[in-house]
């Protein structure tokens, strides 16, 4: 059966691509070029293919951690007062052995007046200044993607949203309202294994995680609020947020599925240049306000969390960006009377750093590029050497590791370590 | 009527600044190459087009269409650039504020993830979007980083020797730009490596008059050690058309105006 999904995979891998090379000449004049002159219609897109492999042992998931075609369209249309946008992926997956669709875009954007943006539909939000590391960013996310090596634009999913932008002088207000709860793609064992606290190992296809979601339009929804002002090259800008942690940080003790409590986040950040660099700061409390104080014990409890970055050029071609993120428990001592007997607690205070080196080479086709997260308080962390190389403006080929490390199993990246993966892709642009 | 009125200016200026030419001294010449150069008009738009040429004859392409809008003529500018080719960088966004006493603030815009990116300014002399234009050749070098020197000139065209205050801040010894006494536009550049020995050549292979105002719509740049060279087609060029100053806002990154998609 594997194999057969896996054959078919490879040919249609081979068909997309080939598909794709057609379509770009006909009568010198390209599809896309005709869709535009013609229509006035934005054509982008790609096809590609992934493919992956674990380099370490997990008795409970397959060797191979990725292995898709994927080709992804995008349409765009200009109208005079608004604009029109259709993003989707069409997916073969040989480790779910699935076909799978998924819109990233389709939505309509208009500005009723001088001082206001709407954008209503599907679509990718992102703010905050965290460098892979999201404090006021509630947006959904799929770190699943993320950790097998797909593109990082897949490290944001789309959500279903309305989106207003009110430009009032020198201030800037962006409400991004989500009806019905959506979370982030979370490591469930499916996939990636990881530690379960109740069965005191890592788990993986033996004990996917089951999870109940908030699911009621108008009732389990998110409101995310950004107030934003300039003074001189700094930006600030402060955060909040209404809805549930983005990930199952509960457990319903009734039925034992993992569930997503609610949340509130309050924040704020600044950027700047500093020292030929760019300067970072974000801070946020997560008030998990079903936790109790911290003493219930099937909640997440509530939490300080702290970031400071600098990225700057360190030679030529060359950037390097280094934060260090702080994640502090909020009623501690509450909390930690909560932890079972046998179970691990965690540390009051998790402190992380990460390293991003960037280096272009041959006129900025080739990247290298490495990006570190390394915690001295759990002794854990997450490493991802890359390189992409554009062969031509159409063609690319990429590749990496992701390799996950901890002294113990239960940590926050020690809980991956049986996800230690490789991976390459080709991709052909259009 | 407006318009009539600065082109007869621009017509006026062009018939005297021959004449006055003679007395200027460098930093006159220099001053009005940059005004020449990169502040045409209070502000102005073009479609580029790059072809990037590799040692091998490889050819690449980057298509953008960039709008510009001064504050200050010498001074403070904004730039937008907005990608449109190739594909993977398509509705990609560049934006700089220029400033002239303090580094520039620079943004991309990256429509996959939804992403506003502050980008560090330290060095200007990399090269812009992998063609052998750098940073520098596109919104122009800080007057004050180097010293100059009147070499040469004759009935057509000053030769101004730079030479770089700060020496390890850059890959050059120094650069010769040959400017047109008549437009003021810098036609070539020659710069030398830290052996004196030539390397890298910037020209305006075609001017062209837009609205009254000499425009370079064709430059070069070539990399004699790497032997590569790209080359840049202007079109489309508009001056004065009115762009507002909070188009060159994140509100703008995240949703293009419409001058920067046609």
């Amino acid at each position: 059966m594997k194999k057969t999904a896996l054959l078919a995979l490879l040919a249609l891998s081979a068909l997309l691509a080939s598909n794709a090379g057609s379509a770009v000449a006909e009568e010198g004049k390209s599809l896309t070029d005709r869709l535009y002159d013609d229509y006035g219609i934005e054509m982008l897109g790609f096809a590609e293919t992934r493919w992956g492999a674990r380099l370490v042992d997990d008795e409970n998931e397959d060797t191979l951690s990725i292995g898709e075609a994927r080709a992804q369209l995008e349409l765009t249309r200009f109208f005079d007062s608004f604009t029109l946008q259709f993003k989707g992926d069409l997916l073969a997956d040989a480790v779910t052995e699935e076909l799978d669709a998924d819109i990233r875009g389709l939505n309509v954007a208009f500005r009723p007046s001088d001082v206001l943006d709407v954008k209503i539909g599907r679509m990718v939000s992102t703010w905050g200044t965290g460098d892979l590391v999201f404090i006021n960013d509630m947006f959904p996310k799929d770190w699943q993607s993320f950790f097998t090596g797909r593109d990082d634009e897949y490290l944001k999913q789309a959500s279903n949203s309305l989106r207003i932008g009110f430009f009032l002088g020198e201030y800037t207000i962006d409400v991004v309202y989500t009806p019905r709860f959506q979370g982030s793609e979370f490591v469930s064992g499916e996939r990636l294994s990881y530690f379960h606290p109740g069965a005191g190992q890592i788990v993986g296809q033996n004990m996917i995680m089951a999870d109940d979601k908030p699911d009621e339009y108008f009732k389990d929804d998110e409101t995310s609020v950004r107030l934003s002002k300039r003074f001189g090259g700094v930006e600030t800008a402060l955060y909040a947020y209404t809805g549930f942690w983005q990930e199952p940080e509960g457990m319903d003790a009734g039925t034992g599925k993992a569930v997503y409590p609610r949340l509130n986040v309050w924040g704020a950040s600044a950027r700047s240049p500093l020292l030929g660099g760019i300067g970072n700061i974000e801070i946020g409390y997560y008030d998990s306000f079903d936790d109790d104080d911290g003493l219930n014990p099937f909640v997440r409890p509530s939490e300080y969390r702290l970031l400071v970055g600098f990225e700057r050029e360190l030679a030529h071609e060359l950037t390097g960006g280094f934060q260090y993120y702080l994640e502090a428990i909020d009623a501690y001592d509450n909390y930690e009377q909560t932890v079972a007997p046998g179970m691990e607690a965690r540390d009051e205070y998790r402190q992380m750093l990460t390293m991003r080196l960037t280096k272009l080479m041959m006129q900025q086709t080739l990247t290298l590029s490495l990006f570190a997260y390394y915690s001295p308080t759990d002794n854990d962390g997450y490493i991802r050497p890359k390189f992409k190389y554009k062969i031509t403006d159409n063609w690319q080929v990429d590749g990496g590791f992701n390799l996950f490390f901890g002294e113990d199993e239960h940590t926050f990246w020690g809980r991956f370590q049986d996800n230690t993966n490789a991976f390459v892709g080709v991709r052909y642009s259009f | 009527m407006k318009k009539t009125i600065i082109t007869v200016c621009s017509l006026f200026a062009l018939l005297t600044t021959p004449v006055m030419a003679e007395n200027l001294n460098v930093e006159e010449i220099a001053n009005k190459a940059n005004l020449a150069a990169y502040y045409a008009g209070n502000d102005g738009k073009a479609t580029v087009n790059m072809t990037i040429t590799d040692s091998q004859g490889r050819e690449r392409t980057r298509e953008f269409i960039i709008l510009r809008k001064d504050i200050q003529d010498g001074g403070k500018q904004l730039f937008y650039v907005y990608f449109k080719k190739p594909s993977d960088v398509s509705k990609m966004v560049f934006m700089v504020h220029k400033n002239v006493t303090s580094d520039d603030d620079r943004w991309m815009y990256l429509p996959a993830l939804d992403l506003v990116k502050r980008i560090a300014a330290s060095d200007k002399r990399t090269s812009f979007v992998g063609s052998n234009f750098m940073y520098e050749d596109v919104s122009g070098r800080n007057l004050s980083e180097d010293t100059r020197e009147l070499v040469g000139s004759n009935n057509t065209h000053y030769l101004i020797k730079n030479t770089p205050k700060k020496p390890d801040d850059v890959e050059f010894s120094s650069y010769t730009v040959q400017i047109d006494k008549k437009t003021f536009l810098p036609v070539k550049a020659v710069y030398l490596d830290k052996n004196g020995k030539e390397y890298r050549i910037v020209e305006a292979t075609k001017v062209e008059d837009i609205d009254g105002i000499p425009t370079v719509i064709e430059s070069k740049v070539t990399d004699l050690a790497a032997r590569s060279h790209t080359v840049s087609k202007f079109s489309k060029v508009k001056y004065n058309i009115g762009l507002k100053e909070n188009i060159f806002t994140e509100r703008y990154l995240r949703r293009p105006p419409r001058e920067a998609r046609r």
